[in-house]
């Protein structure tokens, strides 16, 4: 129910005919926008709210789904050791490919930024394009680009000398392959996201900075940086709940492979739960990622809030 | 998907005098089938096959009976691919509602069994007609006593040895023909098949630049080669009360063994998909790999050259003997299904052996019948070329050999985990790829399966 239906007091039989009228129209529009939302609302509990209370639910059942368990799927993860290099790999691949995509991205924004307008919309066009393309389909272009026997890597470094690289076949470079997808996949967002926080930063405040001396370094530490930092921690926190609960990347590269070390949570449950008969236990898994994430968005939020309060 | 109306496009006139008919035969049952009464829709949802015209063959048959017994039929195929058959049987089974009949993947029977209909009294009559099954389909489609689905025919498969004639023999003096004709006969030298003879021939084959292409990852294709070689060692991770046995001499000689194999194989198969080992065989630069005829009849529409010289044979036998890789699928019904006496009816006519060697037929010999009295189909004779290609494909009485499903005897619960995570192939990476020593991997393998034992 709308708060302003509810809390719109009586009118007193004095009120002029105008005053009420407005009265009416404000409710009116709260009621509309109730409504409006109401949709996105329905799809939330749907889509979100339900499903996660439902994974809750799992997670206390036994395997057979016939029994209570409380706590136990947990308690037996913590125990387990593939568990924990699934916690390591997930850690390491959201934040470290988190970490990249934000850096590549402020320096394609800067380089796009300083490119005269007329050729940077085609520029910023060609950059969006790994982001627009559906990560299932380019997955696979480069699982083709890995692919054991036949990689078109592999091909062009042999043809200059090079040994070929199992890209997916040995931990070190199959980590280093699922991170280089997500990374090529997800900097276009980050590009996107600071190009539009550059374009709000005012050029007074630039003119001011080079009228006291500042250095080009100066400028973009002490202007530019303060100014999109709202924008790089939220764009942060969104990236990191997307990377660390990414699952098509892994899945099609490398299954989880070799021998458990590309695992992420997703992936993890989905091979427990789904595959090997285990629901409630991969209900689990996917539960661990809450509280990771819920602590870094409770102090990235509270740093943004802290920010906007002091600039406002 | 698809959906099929049977009724759709039957003729006005037709159905005008079935109207008149059916006003008269109101009172009678509409189907008859083995005394089950039934009528009204059926929804299905089969294996969408690997062989295109499998799903064809498939179509006719369910057809066929849909129109004789006057049930109208929802048929859809539903894809292996990205494990989307697990996911439509996780949500069916969680909904409580969905198709009547499903095919069922190999450990998908044992956890759904108590949300399928008993199906008893059809195996009781199935075997009475053609005789014995294998342990196999037993293990894995018998829940406490009873029968939850009935092994199926579409989809059913074995995982052979696949080998290049010519390859072979040139490079490993190993004449696979002569080993195993197409016949009922082996040839003399059959017995010398065995892991010691193997791996001289992958060792042959790797330095002719034709490695063996063995997956070792964490596919099906990886875990059912892997499964049949622990197998023949004797090395059994978990028997069949549950209690883990790894720590045995069976194990150490397994893995010792694929120290040496894993040698003489391309060094990314830990990395290899379902695919990646057909690739290899297809573009010829394998001489040998395990997989059902899927990969010559590729071959043979993509790369003629090369499936002219594919030969299909058992695997390499151990001192425990001679296992093949075998996957079956099942077909079960749901216990809320709104139409079981016709699922059931169903079931029971596609598993009878006029529709299986259809559907042997369909599928270019690649379906498997769980009935050894239905390995004799002429389809697999006449096959090619080279012609007899998959006479070996089914296991014969003079392969002396067994079906075997990787895991096996492990109480399906814990082996369903074992399986899908692939510990036995994980086993093998971490002595070849991070040469841990057999003891230290032997002491994970135990961790990791004291996890799966959890209930």
């Amino acid at each position: 129910m709308s708060q302003g239906t509810l809390s719109v007091p009586t009118e007193p039989a004095e009120a002029t005919p105008r005053n009420t009228a407005l009265k009416r129209l404000a409710r009116r529009n709260s009621t509309t926008a109730f409504l409006l939302t109401l949709p996105l609302i329905l799809l939330i509990l749907g889509l979100v709210i339900y499903p996660f209370a439902y994974a809750i639910y799992l997670s206390t059942l036994n395997r057979r789904m016939t029994r209570f368990i409380g706590w136990e799927n947990f308690t037996f993860l913590l125990g387990r050791e593939t568990f924990w290099n699934v916690v390591f790999q997930s850690v390491l691949f959201a934040v470290s490919a988190v970490l990249l995509k934000a850096f590549i991205g402020f320096v394609l924004a800067h380089v796009l930024h300083a490119l005269p307008s007329k050729g940077q919309r085609k520029w910023r066009g060609m950059l969006l394009v790994p982001w627009v393309i559906p990560p299932a389909i380019s997955t696979l272009a480069w699982w083709w680009l890995f692919d054991p026997s036949y990689s078109a890597f592999n091909w062009a470094l042999m043809g200059i000398g090079v040994d070929p690289v199992p890209w997916l076949g040995q931990a070190g470079w199959a980590r280093f392959s699922v991170i280089l997808v997500n990374v090529w996949y997800g900097s276009p967002f980050f590009m996107i996201m600071y190009l539009a926080a550059l374009k709000s930063v005012p050029d007074q405040l630039y003119e001011a900075a080079a009228i006291d001396g500042a250095s080009g370094w100066q400028k973009l530490r002490h202007v530019t940086f303060p100014m999109m930092r709202n924008v790089i921690s939220i764009t942060v926190l969104f990236s990191l709940i997307v990377t660390f609960a990414n699952f098509d990347i892994v899945r099609i590269l490398t299954n989880g492979g070799p021998q458990d070390t590309t695992h992420v949570f997703a992936t993890y449950a989905f091979q427990v739960g789904i595959q090997s008969g285990d629901i409630p236990l991969g209900a689990s898994v996917s539960l661990f990622m809450f509280p990771l994430l819920a602590i870094f968005a409770i102090f990235t939020l509270r740093g943004v809030n802290k920010r906007s309060k002091e600039m406002s | 998907m698809e959906g099929k109306g049977i009724p759709r496009g039957v003729p006005r006139r037709t159905l005008l005098r079935a109207s008149a008919a059916g006003a008269a035969a109101a009172a009678l049952p509409l189907v008859n089938v083995h005394g089950q009464t039934s009528s009204g829709k059926l929804a299905l949802g089969l294996w969408d096959h690997w062989v295109p015209a499998g799903n064809d063959g498939m179509r006719k048959l369910v057809t066929e009976w849909g129109q004789k017994n006057r049930v109208e039929i929802q048929l859809d195929f539903i894809t292996s691919v990205g494990n989307k058959n697990l996911l439509t049987i996780a949500a069916e089974s969680q909904a409580r509602q969905g198709h009547d009949m499903l095919s069922f993947p190999t450990w998908e029977v044992h956890a759904q069994a108590e949300k399928l209909e008993p199906l008893d009294d059809i195996m009781g009559r199935l075997s009475q007609k053609y005789g014995a099954l294998n342990p196999i389909v037993e293990y894995l489609g018998k829940v406490e006593g009873k029968w939850r689905a009935v092994p199926a025919i579409s989809g059913s498969q074995n995982k052979p040895a696949l080998g290049r004639i010519d390859l072979l023999k040139q490079h490993a003096g190993v004449d696979i023909q002569e080993m195993f004709p197409a016949n009922a006969n082996a040839g003399g030298k059959a017995a010398d098949w065995n892991w010691d003879t193997f791996l001289r021939a992958a060792e042959a084959c790797q330095k002719a630049g034709v490695p063996f292409g063995l997956p070792a990852g964490q596919f099906t294709d990886a875990t059912d080669w892997i499964g049949s070689l622990f197998r023949s060692f004797g090395a059994e991770l978990v028997n069949a009360k549950g209690d883990i046995t790894a720590k045995s001499d069976g194990v150490r000689r397994v893995l010792e063994y694929s120290q040496k194999l894993f040698a003489f194989l391309p060094n990314d198969v830990f990395s290899w998909d379902d695919a990646s080992n057909n690739r290899a065989l297809i573009s010829g630069k394998s001489a040998l790999i395990f997989n059902p005829p899927s990969a010559w009849a590729v071959a043979k529409r993509d790369a003629p050259a090369v499936s002219e010289h594919l030969w299909t044979f058992p695997a390499p036998a151990g001192a425990q003997g001679r296992f093949t890789p075998y996957l079956p699928y099942f077909w079960g019904v749901w216990s809320f299904s709104r139409n079981k006496g016709a699922a059931k009816a169903l079931v029971e006519f596609l598993s009878e052996r006029d529709q299986a060697a259809a559907m042997v037929a369909a599928s270019n010999g690649y379906d498997i019948p769980p009935f050894t009295s239905m390995t004799d189909f002429d389809t697999w004779e006449k096959e090619g070329p080279p012609t007899g290609v998959v006479y070996n494909y089914p296991v014969k009485p003079h392969h002396q050999a067994q079906q075997f499903i990787a895991c096996y005897p492990a109480p399906p619960e814990i082996a369903v985990q074992m399986y899908n995570q692939g510990i036995q192939a994980k086993m093998i990476a971490r002595v070849v790829q991070n040469k841990e020593p057999i003891d230290r991997t032997i002491a994970w393998a135990e961790r990791e399966l004291e996890g799966f034992k959890r209930g």
